[in-house]
């Protein structure tokens, strides 16, 4: 998948998860304050990101992910 | 007290419903093509709880704790119970459950297809356990005092009142939440299907469930949620709560017997402790609200019991789930209302469907129409497989 379709899709399927806005998903907005992730929201992030592309978000690397930005490079290099 | 079921949203809706004969049954396409033997269901309205409790929290409930949150605010709102008084006072909640297999399977279909437990889902965990509908209403409604799922199938909604109401009559409690809630989608109920013991007249979706009727042919699977607020009367009084009714007494029993054929001695021992507790003659009480399923052996047991402990064609004796279907883990707590409404506004809903009897259901009064009349006393039957058995009988206040 291109970049831009991984955005788009992945936009989307947040927007309806988590009820919120999809126009609040923007490359800068912080993660965790737009989908108001909590300590057991948080796996169903990762939960959609591992169903949808394949990718598991490692322990190790979840602190670098804090912008929909760094989530969308993230998927983009290690989907499958 | 508070209810969502198939004859109504509303304890106003619910009232009409019961004194105008309304069936709550439906014939569901969806079931039928899905492979269900019998395709008949109650018509309980999903809940929409966006409004009032946030995703991440109601990611936690499944169907039947929706149900459960719904008439345990409704209950709250009409016990003049808010959050500041929740805050400052310790109330518990025991509720009855039985089931979580919508949400059980949902969350181990989302495993195998993914291979991962991840893909399960933050809520799955809560979702898929009995306790869901206390745990997740304790939370919400900021419950502090005892927190407990009473599973006992069908009599759940029943053996939690009778719970609550030991618990406070010992001094452990002021106030309890308690009542039962029932999962309505067809995965909670398929393998029920399964084992024929459904009504199959799907052509008279309203005719189909006719409690102690010569020509019954099964139950009807229904749902949704009941809430009671219990409280000692010294409590009561001390908050200025407007008392509806006082549970007077309960009685229950174990068959020791088969695991869904009933006997009519389990059932008459719970209806004899129940008077017995209580110091109550049977002619003190104005109406029966049997558990009748309309099964064909079941109800047969039932009137038999009644009129061992009652004598024959004494008392007035209806079961509203013919009108309702049987709302299994929810029926304990929602006839409790039913019956309450009818004894605080003077009737008796008729046993819908009912006809003629069979040779073993003549034993009892069945009254088939709308009745008006005054009584100040009840008593509520609820047995479930396994031979479990509850009755409670409730007075007007």
């Amino acid at each position: 998948m291109t970049r831009e379709e991984i955005i788009a899709e992945i936009n989307a399927e947040l927007a309806e998860e988590f009820e919120i806005d999809e126009a609040a998903i923007t490359p800068d907005a912080p993660i965790y304050q737009t989908l108001e992730l909590d300590s057991l929201s948080l796996v169903d992030l990762i939960g959609i990101v591992q169903t949808k592309y394949g990718v598991l978000i490692s322990k190790a690397e979840l602190p670098t992910i804090k912008t929909f930005a760094q989530l969308y490079d993230y998927i983009e290099q290690h989907q499958k | 007290m508070g209810i969502w079921s198939c004859i109504g949203t509303t304890l106003d809706e619910v009232r009409d419903a019961l004194y105008q004969g309304k069936s709550g049954i439906i014939f569901s396409q969806e079931r039928k093509d899905a492979g269900f033997r019998s395709a008949l269901v109650g018509n309980v309205p999903k809940v929409d709880l966006k409004a009032y409790v946030p995703r991440n929290l109601r990611n936690f409930m499944p169907e039947e704790a929706q149900y459960g949150y719904i008439a345990t605010k409704q209950a709250l709102d009409n016990a003049g119970i808010d959050e500041d008084y929740l805050n400052t006072h310790e109330v518990g909640i025991i509720y009855g459950n039985d089931s979580v297999a919508e949400a059980t399977m949902n969350s181990l279909d989302k495993f195998r297809q993914a291979n991962s437990t991840v893909a399960c889902g933050s809520g799955a965990i809560f979702q898929s356990m009995n306790s869901n509908i206390t745990m997740n209403l304790a939370c919400l409604f900021k419950l502090r005092g005892i927190n407990l799922t009473a599973s006992a199938a069908c009599a759940s909604g029943s053996q939690s009142i009778g719970l609550a109401a030991m618990l406070i009559s010992q001094g452990l409690q002021d106030c309890v939440v308690c009542g039962g809630a029932e999962e309505n989608n067809m995965y909670g109920i398929a393998s029920f299907d399964g084992i024929q013991a459904f009504s199959i007249r799907e052509s008279e979706p309203e005719k189909a469930s006719r409690p102690f009727d010569a020509g019954r042919d099964g139950l009807v699977p229904s749902g949704g949620g009941a809430t009671i607020v219990l409280e000692s009367y010294e409590h009561a009084v001390k908050r200025g709560a407007n008392i509806i009714a006082e549970i007077v007494s309960w009685g229950f029993s174990g068959n020791g017997d088969h695991i869904s054929t009933p006997n009519v001695a389990g059932p008459a021992r719970s209806l004899e402790l129940c008077l017995r507790n209580g110091g109550i003659d049977p002619k003190q009480i104005g109406y029966i609200n049997a558990h009748a399923t309309s099964t064909v052996i079941g109800d047969r047991r039932e009137a038999q019991a009644i009129a061992q402990l009652f004598g024959e064609r004494t008392v007035p004796v209806t079961s509203t789930k013919s009108q309702t279907g049987h709302e299994m883990w929810m029926a304990g707590a929602s006839e409790l209302i039913y019956s309450t409404l009818m004894m605080k506004n003077g009737f008796i809903a008729g046993n819908i469907n009912f006809e003629n009897p069979d040779e073993e259901t003549a034993c009892i009064n069945v009254v088939p129409e709308t009745k008006e009349t005054h009584f100040d006393m009840f008593l509520s039957n609820s047995f479930g497989f396994g031979g479990t058995n509850s009755t409670l009988i409730v007075k007007n206040i």
